[in-house]
Parts: structure tokens; sequence; C-alpha cells
């Protein structure tokens, strides 16, 4: 799959009705390469049913903010197995990291369809969370934008949050 | 080249295994491996250990991919090794540094196994 020039855009301003669908697609490209499988459109899911792993990538530079992947133990468990040909139930702490450089590749390829943006854009190491009982500060005047998607019927919810 | 020892460094313990694994659907021989999770820790391995090749991240803790090629071209026995980034940062920036300071390609993440030998296949001279 070509991810080049069809889906890159010129150097804008935040633009929410353009940069949704990229984040989707980001997301889709990750899990068709690297995981042989494609990513469903959902709406969003019940609070309860996102999952209690969160994967956070952080952007500074010409894109500043996080990126984050949010699904369940059994969601990430499925993704390792899918990256590492081994069934899901055999894998072990490879989820949490599966999970971390899923979220990696997402920020790093949306931000690589975001011409004149992107080249400018750094990405941190990512972050896991475990567990639900948190809760992340909106931006000042930030912007958010989210997609979901089902892997294999289990919910993911990616998160970009960006400053202005 | 008969067989090759290879070193791949990513902090993502899961990435090194779909590495690896994407060099053996290459068609590559390899005698064996090596990983290391980090630039300072792959330089701790050549220390004792001799490759053909290696593979690496540039986002890592400790020690990220472009000052591990850096550190690589001052040691002489180090200098002539090939190394491919692969990586999620993909800016001209970054990847323009890795390869004026000795890098010899990048693959950029999500990749696939094609990819992998399209690239690494040439800097081996195969």
């Amino acid at each position: 799959m070509s991810m080049t020039s069809p889906h890159r855009l010129p150097p804008t301003l935040f633009d929410k009705a353009k940069w949704t669908p990229l984040l989707e697609l980001s997301a889709r490209e990750v899990f068709e390469i690297m995981l042989n499988t494609n990513l469903e459109s959902a709406k969003e899911p019940a609070s309860e049913q996102v999952g209690e792993f969160t994967a956070i990538v952080g952007l500074a530079g010409s894109l500043r903010g996080v990126l984050s992947i949010r699904c369940t133990d059994e969601a990430a468990r499925a993704m390792a197995g899918k990256m590492l040909n081994m069934p899901s139930d055999e894998v072990d702490n490879d989820s949490l990291d599966a999970l971390a450089e899923i979220a990696n590749m997402i920020a790093g390829n949306f931000k690589a369809k975001l011409t004149g943006i992107g080249n400018e854009c750094m990405l941190s190491v990512p972050t896991i969370i475990v567990g639900t009982d948190y809760h992340t500060r909106s931006l000042a005047g930030g912007n958010i934008i989210e997609t979901f998607c089902n892997f294999e019927k289990k919910p993911l919810r990616v998160t970009l949050q960006l400053h202005d | 080249m008969s067989q090759i020892k290879a070193l791949i460094v990513d902090d993502s313990s899961v990435m090194r295994k779909i590495v690896e694994r994407s060099l053996r659907q290459a068609g590559l021989d390899l005698s064996s491996v090596i990983e290391a999770g980090n630039g300072a820790d792959a330089l701790g391995l050549l220390d004792t250990n001799q490759v053909d090749l290696i593979l690496s991240d540039i986002n890592m803790p400790v020690m990220d991919g472009i000052e591990f090629v850096r550190q690589l071209q001052t040691t002489e026995k180090l200098r002539g090794i090939p190394v491919v980034m692969i990586t999620t940062e993909g800016s001209e920036s970054n990847v323009m540094q890795a390869l004026s300071l000795g890098a010899k390609g990048y693959i950029r993440k999500p990749f696939t196994p094609d990819q992998v030998k399209e690239h690494v296949l040439p800097v081996l001279g195969l």
C-alpha cells in the first residue's frame, strides 16, 4: 500500500474535517501493514467498553500535543499476537509494548501525511497507562480529534489532542 | 555473502522480533541476531560481538539512533558496518542527518517485509 501523495495535505492550519479522516487512515494503514488486519469504523463506544490500556505519544515542533490509543487488555493482546504471529493467549508483556509501538507508528504515519507540518514534528518515546481512573486535562485553546474503530470487534479509541 | 550476523536496535521488543522475522523473510541467512534496546546498549554489545549489519530505530531512550550512528563512526572497527535506520521518524531532517552520519538507508514504519528486502539487500551488496 502506498502511503504517499494521495492523502497529503498542503501546509495549512488545523482542519478537523480533513484531519479526522487522515487520523483514521493512519491507524488503518498501520493495522493493515503491520497486523494484516482491516479496522472497521465504529461509533463512540461506552467509556467502560474502551478499555484500560492507553498508549501515549507526545508530539513537539510544528505539531504539538499528544496522540493516544486506548483499548482493552484483550485487544492489546490480540494486536501483539497479530504482530508476532502467535496466539494472543500466549502473549505476555509484549501486549503493552505492541500497543506502544502501534501508537508510535500511527503518530508517525499521521504526521507524514501533513506536508509542510509533519516534517518538522518530532515524536516522544511512547508511554503506557494501565487503568481507567485517570483524566487528561484539555490544553488551553487546544484542538481534539478522535476516531473510533473496531479491531476484531474490539473497540479502539484514537485521539489527537493539539496545542494551538 | 554467506551467513550474516545482525544487530537490531529498537526500544520495542515486539519491533525487534518483527524486524528479525522480516530479515529472514527477505531471504537473509542469519547465523545470529543480537538485540539492544537503545544505542548505548548496542555499543556495549559491539565491544564483544562482530556483526555484518545493523538495523536501528531513531527514537529511543538513553541514546537515540542518530547519536548511535555518530558514535559508530568514531570507532574504526565499527565504522564500516552498514546501518539501516527503521523508524517512524521519517522527517527529512532526521533522515538526512542519519544518512550524512553514515547510515546507508532507512525504512519508515509501518513497513512490509518487501520494503525491508528492498532496502537491506543492496547495502549488503546482495
